[in-house]
């Protein structure tokens, strides 16, 4: 293979900033749209499980759409369509009149999209725990409320840590499509460094490590949470 | 105090609880026996609505449990109840299970319910488990706590849904020993379960069913010696021929 290693380029002004920037930028968005997903895909999760039929009905077809929709496709249409079907001072604002609206809609579109994944989650953890447990909280007199505040939530999050850290992981590699509606994460600027330097090699491996290591990251910490909550006593919560 | 009239209850087509009437009095210790399918566990749970029924009515203390607009939560907290599988909540030590209804539900304090909660474990033999987590407890003491648990809330009755059933046989006894104190005490209590040795000792009344129908009723020693159904008959010749 002919070509030119220059591992020396990306130290140079201003590749390494963008380098920087970029990884910066994928990081703001991966945890802006996490904690839009937990949120959200934890009350959808919840609502999947009520006895509401309305409710349910509202979690469902909400689960449906949006992880049945490409995440491409739907990255355009918040970013393209999106702004059309608002009233039109409502749709110029969110055009130009937020700062960063690329970043805002990155961030929106990758959130509401994996708290779809997050609340199939919080539904199945929900739905892992035995009845009868259900029925002995009810039936020392708690309200719904309390039911999946002290009993349901606490015991089904613990149950759900292993796929919530896919999930997790996924949006910081998914937050890479925010760079066709011009977000300039980390993907971005690798392109950006290739097209100005021609040393995509360099500028991709990189962006490769940067990846590799914020996963890593992100995994240490569930491992973490995951030992710090775990029951004394039980050696898998999910096994029934 | 709990009277059932009618109670019919429907899952679509099957026939759960078929026009099922009775009467537990204050201090009254009745125990539901009958083979597995027949409602036993249906009934005690639409005692406390858990279960909801289609047709008749039960009241508890003079209210009415399937009504629209009765504080079922309120009702709930004043019928304790003990589940197959114990149900603590595996998340919490064993006096924060006890100490969760006072708190959240009765209002006490952190220092009453705490003190509370220590009286019912000495008094089921657990005070050395207090902050153990249920998965570090034998099934005998997670289905002790499950009991203190309920009478935290200074229940007005009991139900006990077979808790002796998913239990060690060597672990049976203990369960039952509390249970049997408890009905000493003249607590009022439903009991499903297949312990005839505990029906015999303290059972004012036996409910026998079957395919969802309250097939008898007798008070205990008519349905040991003479039981007049032939279905009851048949399923005592069966669980006592050993």
């Amino acid at each position: 293979m002919n070509y030119n290693w220059n591992w020396g380029v990306l130290l140079d002004d201003p590749y390494l900033m963008w380098m920087y920037t970029g990884f910066g930028w994928t990081c703001l968005v991966a945890i802006c749209a996490w904690v839009i997903a937990f949120t959200l895909g934890s009350i959808i999760g919840v609502m999947r499980t009520l006895d509401n039929g309305i409710a349910r009905g509202i979690g469902t077809v909400y689960v449906e759409i949006f992880r049945n929709i490409p995440l491409l496709v739907q990255m355009f249409l918040w970013y393209f369509v999106f702004p059309e079907l608002l009233p039109k001072d409502w749709g110029h604002f969110v055009k130009r009149g937020i700062p960063l609206p690329e970043f805002w809609t990155a961030v929106v579109c990758l959130g509401t999209y994996t708290a779809a994944r997050v609340a199939e989650q919080v539904r199945s953890g929900i739905g892992a725990i035995r009845n009868d447990q259900r029925n002995a909280a009810i039936a020392i007199g708690l309200t719904s409320v309390q039911v999946y505040r002290y009993v349901l939530l606490p015991v089904g999050f613990r149950i759900i840590i292993p796929p919530l850290t896919s999930d997790f992981l996924g949006v910081f590699k998914n937050s890479s499509l925010g760079l066709t509606i011009g977000v300039l994460e980390l993907t971005a600027q690798s392109r950006q460094i290739t097209e100005y330097t021609f040393q995509g090699f360099e500028a991709f491996t990189v962006a490769t490590v940067l990846y590799c290591l914020v996963t890593f990251t992100v995994m240490t910490l569930m491992q973490k949470i995951e030992g710090r909550t775990r029951i004394p006593g039980m050696l898998s919560l999910g096994a029934k | 105090m709990i009277e059932i009239k009618n109670v019919s209850k429907w899952y679509a087509d099957f026939h759960v609880l078929d026009d099922c009437s009775t009467f537990v009095g204050k201090g009254d210790v009745v125990v539901i026996c009958g083979p597995s399918g027949s409602g036993k566990s249906t009934l005690i749970k639409c005692v406390n609505g858990l279960e909801p029924f289609q047709k008749g009515e039960i009241t508890v203390d003079g209210t009415s449990v399937g009504q629209k607009g009765v504080n079922l939560n309120a009702l709930r907290s004043r019928i304790g109840m003990v589940f197959q599988n114990f149900e603590l909540f595996p998340h919490m030590t064993v006096l924060q299970n006890i100490a969760l209804g006072q708190t959240k539900v009765l209002g006490r304090t952190e220092p009453e319910a705490h003190d509370r909660s220590m009286l019912l474990l000495d008094r089921v033999g657990l005070v050395d488990q207090a902050d153990k987590h249920p998965a570090q407890l034998s099934g005998g003491q997670q289905q002790r706590v499950a009991i203190a648990r309920a009478l935290a809330m200074d229940p007005i009755a009991m139900l006990f849904d077979e808790p002796t059933s998913a239990l060690d046989p060597e672990m049976i006894n203990e369960v039952l020993d509390v249970m049997v104190e408890l009905a000493k005490e003249g607590m009022t209590m439903m009991v499903v379960t297949h312990e005839m040795g505990f029906a015999r000792k303290v059972a004012d009344k036996v409910i026998f069913m079957d395919e969802g129908r309250i097939v008898e009723e007798a008070n205990t020693k008519e349905f040991f010696e003479k039981p007049r159904s032939e279905r009851a008959q048949e399923f005592l010749s069966k669980i006592l021929s050993h």
